[in-house]
């Protein structure tokens, strides 16, 4: 039988990928430019006995779908920047018990209201360090609507393996553009289901407890096992604790559970990087336009090659310090004031060669753009 | 089973105040519980933050400790993942009804399985004495030094109002009462709220000269009176106690089933 192929907006591609990963409950608030996921989610859950829920605003969303995961069920939510602020402390919450839940944030432009119907990529730190304490997150993004789908797979592998919440930064281009999607037979790719403990009932469960290898085996809440689940710092019975020990083991556990695995959690794609002199950074729908700029430049023989980060956090900053070794210049290409390129100097040897190419006007980059902003880093004849 | 064997006495003592009313409606909820037959399995506790929300910990139910005020988000996700599971939620005034607000009163629009176990004690206890939406004009609080400029929610009333298809009040003195009246309300198929007056002696108490938890509850006794009672038309002022309001109307999880059969027909 033929692949089949379809041709979709991202928005629908990541629906598409979400069922694919087994996804079973979604809850949401309608907000411009996220808005078809939970459109589409409404039509097709249930068509597959899964449950989809509009809830009074985001934040209750965020709360039911770590509700719905506690008993079992793969749960996502979909969302922008307003509602990506209010979400937060449900993210941290979902950090703090870690409950695996996909968080979708297909970015407009900011702050406050902003520009709904228009682009930005402003929203990476506050992926990284918007719900409050030290933690750490996994964040996927993607360009093109192949990968939105297996990004989309993929944070719900993620979240299932290291029992965290994922978020999918999209933006508003990659989310409303339109493109081929060859949708992979059921099979195709691996899927994580959750790892589940092995403890008889009526045995005493500790929900915290890890096992030799790290790993936190969950019990479906509401089933066999009874336990608490606390966003309070807690013991391994999970029950609330201010023993220091105990609190130190916890907060250590969070962020090294991740940090600890950057390299293997990297995801990214290179082009023409083996003799590049000058490598463009970037992420999201900008990556199109990088990738045409690399493109019309290696036709005129220049040196300039391509790294697409699909991983922004944990940040990938051993990748970036191997793939810029040889660089005379780096350029960051994306919709913000600089926010991967902060990341991108502290990973880089030499961070004054590290170059900002940028829009924040809501207006989408090209490749005239960023030749641009080549033009005046490297001199005439870009 | 005695009420005992329903505590997780690992996690005892418990930080409540002397003379705190959560120690009462925890009892009339395990007895309630007790009386319906269900087992511990079936049971799923969820709260928010605060005084009142310390005893899903202490419960060998399943327990779900969350953030102010989202309780009832959270319980709709459970619920609505595992219908069958029975979801009660000791909530303090300000994961009901302030922070919480707008969850109390879509959950009763939807009118899903949960019950609301409104424990009102009219303050913030665990913040140290700060008004609530419950604490009422006039009243005394660390945030209210001359006197709450604010006017108080009848809980009951906005229950109704949002949707909800069972409700009632009672207060601790009223425990016998109160073990019957959250039975009916788990038992009730749709959201139901059960408001319990309840004494803070160390904040709300202290700072309206109610005297001790004793005087506290007799003041219960006095001001309050059953539905529709002669006492009520004859002393308007009187709080009436008792279930209100008690409808059958479509459970949102079992809408939702429908819904599913609906689409796989499609």
């Amino acid at each position: 039988m033929a692949a089949e192929m379809k041709f979709l907006q991202g928005n629908e591609a990541c629906v598409e990928g979400a069922l694919y990963a087994g996804l079973q409950f979604f809850a949401g608030y309608p907000i411009t430019p996220s808005t078809e996921i939970a459109e589409q989610l409404s039509a097709r859950l249930p068509q597959r006995g899964g449950k989809f829920i509009q809830m009074e605003d985001e934040i209750a969303s965020m709360c039911a779908v770590i509700g719905a995961s506690l008993t079992g069920l793969k749960s996502m939510t979909a969302t922008s920047g307003p509602g990506f602020s209010l979400i937060q402390e449900a993210i941290g919450y979902a950090v703090m018990t870690e409950t695996p839940t996909v968080v979708v944030n297909v970015q407009r432009g900011g702050p406050s209201t902003g520009l709904p119907t228009c682009v930005a990529q402003g929203d990476v730190m506050q992926a990284r360090w918007g719900t409050h304490g030290d933690h750490s997150i996994i964040t996927l993004t993607a360009s093109s609507i192949q990968d939105i789908f297996l990004m989309t797979v993929e944070a719900f592998n993620l979240s299932e393996t290291y029992r965290t919440p994922v978020i999918l930064l999209f933006d508003e281009v990659i989310g409303h553009m339109r493109e081929k999607l060859i949708l992979p037979k059921p099979g195709e790719i691996e899927l994580v289901e959750r790892l589940r403990t092995s403890v008889p009932e009526g045995t005493d469960y500790h929900p915290y407890l890890a096992r030799d290898d790290g790993r936190l085996p969950m019990s479906d809440f509401g089933g066999v096992h009874r336990y608490n689940v606390t966003g309070l710092v807690h013991d391994m019975w999970g029950f609330p604790t201010t023993d220091p020990a105990t609190t130190h083991a916890l907060l250590r556990h969070l962020v090294d559970k991740l940090e600890e695995r950057a390299d293997s959690l990297a995801r990214y794609k290179e082009y023409y990087l083996d003799d590049a002199e000058v490598v463009i950074i970037s992420y999201g729908s900008p990556v199109r336009s990088a990738r045409h700029a690399v493109e019309q430049l290696r036709q005129k023989s220049r040196r300039v090659g391509l790294l697409e980060l699909q991983t922004l956090w944990p940040f990938p900053a051993q990748l970036i310090h191997d793939r810029c070794q040889m660089a005379h210049e780096i350029l960051v290409v994306e919709m913000n004031m600089g926010q991967i390129t902060q990341e991108v100097k502290k990973a880089v040897p030499d961070p004054d060669r590290v170059f900002l190419a940028n829009r924040i006007d809501g207006v989408f980059i090209t490749h005239k753009d960023v030749k641009a902003t080549l033009r005046l880093i490297m001199g005439k004849g870009v | 089973m005695a009420v005992k064997d329903y505590l997780r006495k690992r996690f005892f003592p418990q930080i409540w105040c002397p003379g705190c009313g959560n120690g009462i409606v925890m009892n009339s909820m395990i007895r309630a519980i007790e009386n319906l037959g269900y087992k511990k399995n079936e049971v799923v506790i969820v709260s928010g933050i605060g005084c009142t929300a310390r005893m899903s910990g202490y419960l060998d139910f399943h327990t779900l400790h969350t953030l102010h005020g989202r309780a009832l988000a959270f319980a709709t996700g459970v619920k609505l993942g595992r219908p069958e599971l029975k979801v009660i939620l000791p909530l303090g005034d300000g994961d009901a009804v302030a922070i919480g607000g707008n969850h109390f009163i879509h959950a009763a629009r939807r009118n899903i399985d949960l019950t609301a176990i409104v424990v009102n004690n009219g303050i913030y206890g665990m913040t140290g004495g700060q008004f609530s939406p419950l604490t009422g004009y006039g009243k005394k609080a660390t945030t209210a030094p001359y006197g709450n400029v604010d006017s108080a929610f009848d809980t009951v009333e906005l229950a109704k109002g949002a949707g909800a298809s069972f409700v009632a009040r009672t207060t601790t003195f009223h425990a016998p009462q109160m073990t019957q009246i959250i039975e009916k309300a788990v038992a009730h198929k749709g959201f139901s709220v059960v408001e319990v007056l309840s004494q803070c002696p160390t904040y709300y108490g202290r700072k309206n000269k109610l005297g001790g938890p004793v005087e506290m509850m007799q003041h219960y006794k006095k001001t309050t009176t059953p539905i529709g009672s002669k006492a009520k038309q004859e002393n308007p002022e009187l709080i009436e106690r008792g279930i209100f309001f008690e409808q059958e109307r479509p459970e949102y999880c079992q809408a939702y089933a429908q819904i599913i059969e609906r689409a796989q027909r499609v």
